[in-house]
């Protein structure tokens, strides 16, 4: 299976946001929690499916990731990652964004 | 231009207040997304790929210079300095954050705008003519219908929960340039054989994964039961409209199925119920509307003055309009910088051309369907000092009509639905297009790019269309020729096979240099293809190497 990780967008701000290993949303996926298994994959979006609830992320689901440092296999979760490919004076870096 | 009374600000301010709240239980946990999103989207806010992004109505495409100083400041405060123009005369933050929606919508009240049916499955905001009111070929402004039209759809209880969202345009002439028939509803101004103006009715037109051009089922329909009659319509759409399947709840499929002459006696029928009640307008229902567009007083102009200047003689030449009183002119402020992305204007920009309209114009702006600016009433004799504004903030692109002046939605780089990026391939064509010699050689020719299936971007209506799919994980982009959005309007047709990422701007250059070996003495793109068919260009892009 591929390496999978959870991404979501944040309620507040609508940030794109990925789980990381101690359960807290970040605007960076180079900390993620990787499943690498169905089982690991299944309780990995059992936890993103929590932060729903807990209202801190809306539509959360996983995505394939490949490589170190972490990057998604599909176009459309990279450019959710490093933001739009045109305007690239628009996408700020991941600290600028977190402090908006 | 319409200034909001008592009831409609009273009804905005109550909205705002009202989502305001909504946005606050969201936040504290009150309400779960499933309850939140409904109610969001009825507010035009989208969640999409980076963001969330705000989708302002901007009624019939006019706007106030205050309102468009509004909307800088906006994009200032809110956003990252930009406002995107859309095809249904919108304008959209890519960059809002829900807990600034009490304080966007707040500054949108002020200035009588909102955001609200411009999502969900209503009727959508009206559009019409960039050039109502100020047309030299249009029978009347339409305006003042699309305002009472407004009026009557807000909030309308039966038509809230529409099977599919519905849009309507209405068009002041002949001339079609608002893209009539590809809406729900088109409505014409026009003469009757005793000279009195009324509507012709078209009905079930639309883009998306089925596109359909409108049906006319009324020739002639008196101006004072416009409403009764749009009630009808909708009526019969709402009993009868797929509600089962979202892909064939759009009334074009309804209208499709049972054909315009069943659906045009079941609208009658309809009609004949409501006829003469309560929405008939009376002069006095229409007397504020009417004042509300009266137009400028216009004053004796002079006629141009002569410029040794080539660049602003070539703007002048794609930019400038006729208007209907002599002396005045209508100005194209083109939203397409070579390599830019279709349809974006800084806030700075924003501020520009709200400066330029109130100092050379009537403080009026409207916006295109194709995702331009527009400056009336502009008199000859300032159009190069005018110019000379434009030109200093990036806004005198003098490419109108032409190759580079293309429409694109915001596709994958920002869109939720997309599955394909459009803005890059309007860059890469742009940018190989850029020698405006070569522009103006080619004459008029519209390119219309959409990411996705649902059209957005109008390929089906391009006279080249582009269409970016997802092909096992490649982006790669369809083909239609020969569709066009005026009163000939047409649904282009699917030349082949699909082209690469790194080969659709080679293809356009194919068929564009197929057209320009094709071509008879002043035969447009359009015309040439109209006469020699897909044949041609089939050849010269899949013939082998």
């Amino acid at each position: 299976m591929a390496s999978k990780i959870a991404t979501a967008n944040r309620l507040d701000d609508g940030r794109v946001v990925y789980l990381d290993r101690h359960g807290r949303w970040l605007n960076t996926m180079a900390q993620a929690r990787i499943a690498n298994d169905e089982a690991a994959a299944a309780d990995l979006d059992a936890k993103a499916r929590l932060g729903e609830v807990a209202n801190l992320v809306v539509g959360a689901y996983l995505i394939e990731v490949e490589g170190q440092p972490l990057r998604p296999t599909q176009l459309r979760e990279r450019i959710r990652a490093e933001g739009p490919t045109v305007q690239r004076e628009l996408n700020r870096a991941p600290a600028a964004m977190a402090a908006e | 231009m319409y200034r909001y009374d008592d009831l409609d600000q009273t009804f905005i301010d109550d909205r705002t207040e009202q989502f305001t709240d909504q946005v606050s239980r969201r936040l504290e946990g009150a309400i779960g997304e499933d309850h939140f999103k409904p109610l969001r989207l009825m507010n035009g806010l989208y969640l999409q790929l980076h963001s969330y992004m705000l989708r302002v109505a901007i009624p019939y495409g006019t706007l106030s210079a205050e309102q468009m100083r509004g909307l800088a400041a906006i994009a200032r405060q809110f956003d990252r300095g930009y406002g995107h123009f859309t095809t249904r005369q919108n304008v959209q933050f890519n960059w809002t954050r829900l807990d600034d929606m009490p304080g966007i919508l707040s500054s949108l009240a002020e200035m009588q705008m909102h955001a609200v049916q411009t999502s969900g499955n209503c009727i959508r905001n009206v559009t019409a003519d960039h050039l109502a009111g100020v047309a030299p070929d249009e029978i009347e402004d339409p305006r003042p219908w699309c305002e009472i039209i407004r009026q009557w759809s807000s909030l309308h209880p039966e038509f809230t929960y529409l099977p599919r969202k519905f849009k309507i345009a209405v068009g002041g002439g002949p001339r079609d340039r608002a893209a009539l028939r590809v809406h729900d509803i088109a409505l014409e101004l026009r003469r009757n054989e005793a000279g009195e103006v009324g509507f012709l009715v078209m009905v079930g037109g639309g883009q998306g994964r089925t596109p359909k051009l409108a049906k006319t089922i009324r020739d002639f329909l008196p101006k004072r039961h416009v409403l009764s009659y749009l009630e009808a319509i909708l009526r019969v759409y709402n009993q009868l409209g797929r509600r089962d399947n979202k892909y064939k709840a759009r009334i074009k499929i309804l209208v499709d199925a049972i054909g315009p002459e069943r659906f045009a006696a079941m609208v009658e029928d309809e009609w004949s119920h409501l006829r003469d009640g309560e929405l008939t307008l009376e002069a006095d229902d229409m007397a504020k509307i009417m004042a509300d567009f009266a137009a400028p007083a216009y004053e004796s102009a002079g006629a141009a003055t002569s410029s040794d200047d080539p660049v602003f003689a070539a703007w002048r030449q794609r930019n400038v309009h006729p208007h209907k009183v002599p002396g005045y002119a209508n100005v194209t402020i083109s939203l397409k910088p070579i390599g830019g992305a279709p349809g974006d204007a800084t806030e700075a920009q924003m501020e520009a051309v709200a400066d330029l309209a109130e100092r050379w114009g009537s403080s009026e702006i409207r916006v295109s369907h194709e995702q331009n600016l527009i400056l009336p009433d502009i008199r000859q004799s300032d159009l190069e000092t005018m110019w000379r504004g434009l030109d200093a903030m990036g806004l005198a692109t003098p490419n109108a009509g032409l190759i580079t002046d293309i429409i694109a939605c915001p596709g994958l780089d920002y869109c939720a639905l997309a599955t394909a990026r459009s803005i890059p391939v309007a860059q890469e064509i742009s940018e190989r297009f850029a020698d405006l010699e070569r522009q103006h050689d080619i004459g008029a020719l519209k390119i219309k790019i959409s990411g996705c299936i649902n059209a957005c971007g109008h390929h089906h209506i391009g006279h080249i269309g582009i269409l970016g799919v997802d092909k096992r994980g490649s982006e790669v982009y369809q083909i239609t020729l020969g569709g066009s959005a005026d009163e000939n309007a047409s649904l282009g047709s699917l030349v082949g096979p699909a082209f690469a990422a790194d080969g659709i701007v080679d293809a356009v250059e194919t068929i564009v240099t197929t057209y320009l070996g094709l071509r008879h003495d002043g035969e447009s793109f359009l015309d040439a293809y109209r006469r020699v068919g897909l044949e041609p260009f089939k050849e010269a892009l899949y013939a082998p190497a």
